[in-house]
């Protein structure tokens, strides 16, 4: 049998799938350690599904500080998504009721697959099956990872805090690809360090992301593409 | 509220401004993109987060400055990802490396 519908884009989009999938595991176990339940564990996989500001949501949280901080830092790292459905929006043209299912698929990995295909009809490919791929297994293995993480007790003792240190600094690593990224990443731990004996948990990450701001809006004339929201058909995670 | 129902009314909430900011991606002008200046602070302020959230990981404790066993989580992690490690491999290298740190006594 000849599996016609395994066009080259369908193929990277599996393989990303299941690469991306198999962190849910990661993001189920940390929920779980940051004080989430089963539930609200699976219904940030399901609805928010953006890997980045589910790690930022429960992130804020295993720091001790509010929902409130873990909703802005969450909503923060989501801006980039409204630039990705820009870019898919003009790439693929979607009728409106997809435009609603594109929407919630419209993550770091089906935009960084989509943009790599040089044919439109395999770019399209590639966003669908890796927009669902990703949903389906990244789901599957959150509900796996929380039940894990559940069954571990004491999170310290199994080094989950180290994995989530580790979780942060994988996503933020395939964006440090020049000078400029990693001069701010520096700048925004540096300050982050400072605020957090002076101002209450989830501030500094918030004071962090403004000083990013102001940094991108000043320095966008001299900033080398590579920090921007350009997408690449690897490394690319969150 | 409760803080289970104040929770869940975060978590939702987060959910809701996360699905929609993505759908006004595909209903803005595309002419926005054309301002590259609003792509370079998006692009910035996403290294900021990612950049404090592991700082806050590694070093906040309560409302003070640590120096433990996330120390070692950070350092074996970036030579993990040096050395072009998966995802899933960084994030075993660093709780592994936080538990043992710790099983030897240090931090």
């Amino acid at each position: 049998m000849r599996l016609t519908f395994l066009t080259p884009a369908v193929r990277i989009a599996l393989s990303v799938s299941v690469a991306t999938g198999l962190y849910g595991i990661s993001f189920g176990a940390l929920s779980i350690a940051a004080g989430l339940d089963l539930w609200q564990t699976m219904a940030l996989s399901a609805l928010m599904f953006t890997g980045g500001s589910q790690f930022a949501f429960i992130g804020v949280l295993a720091g001790g500080g509010a929902g409130a901080a873990a909703f802005g830092a969450a909503s923060l790292l989501g801006v980039r998504n409204a630039i990705y459905g820009m870019q898919m929006n003009v790439m693929l043209r979607p009728r409106k009721t997809r435009r609603l299912l594109a929407a919630h698929v419209t993550i770091d990995e089906s935009i960084a697959v989509a943009a790599g295909q040089t044919e439109l009809v395999e770019a399209k490919r590639g966003f669908w099956w890796t927009g669902f791929g990703v949903f389906a297994l990244w789901n599957v293995f959150t509900v796996l990872g929380a039940v894990l993480g559940d069954a571990l007790g004491d999170p310290a003792a199994w080094g989950l805090d180290g994995a989530a240190v580790a979780a942060f600094l994988a996503l933020l690593w395939p964006r440090l690809k020049s000078r400029d990224p990693i001069a701010l990443a520096v700048v925004a731990a540096v300050v982050t360090i400072l605020a957090v004996p002076v101002v209450p948990s989830g501030v500094p990450i918030m004071i962090a992301a403004i000083v990013a701001g102001v940094w991108g809006w000043l320095g966008s004339g001299r900033m080398t593409t590579s920090a921007d929201a350009e997408t690449h058909p690897e490394g690319e995670r969150a | 509220m409760s803080d289970s129902t104040s929770l869940w009314f975060w978590v939702l909430a987060a959910c809701a401004a996360a699905y929609a900011i993505k759908l006004v991606g595909y209903l803005v002008p595309a002419k926005l993109l054309d301002n590259p200046r609003i792509v370079h602070v998006a692009g910035a302020v996403t290294i900021g987060l990612l950049a404090s959230l592991t700082a806050v990981n590694t070093f906040a404790s309560g409302s003070g400055i640590a120096f433990d066993a996330r120390i070692g989580a950070l350092v074996a992690a970036a030579i993990a990802l040096l050395l072009r490690a998966p995802f899933l491999v960084v994030v075993i290298v660093g709780a592994a490396t936080a538990a043992g740190l710790r099983l030897l006594g240090i931090g």
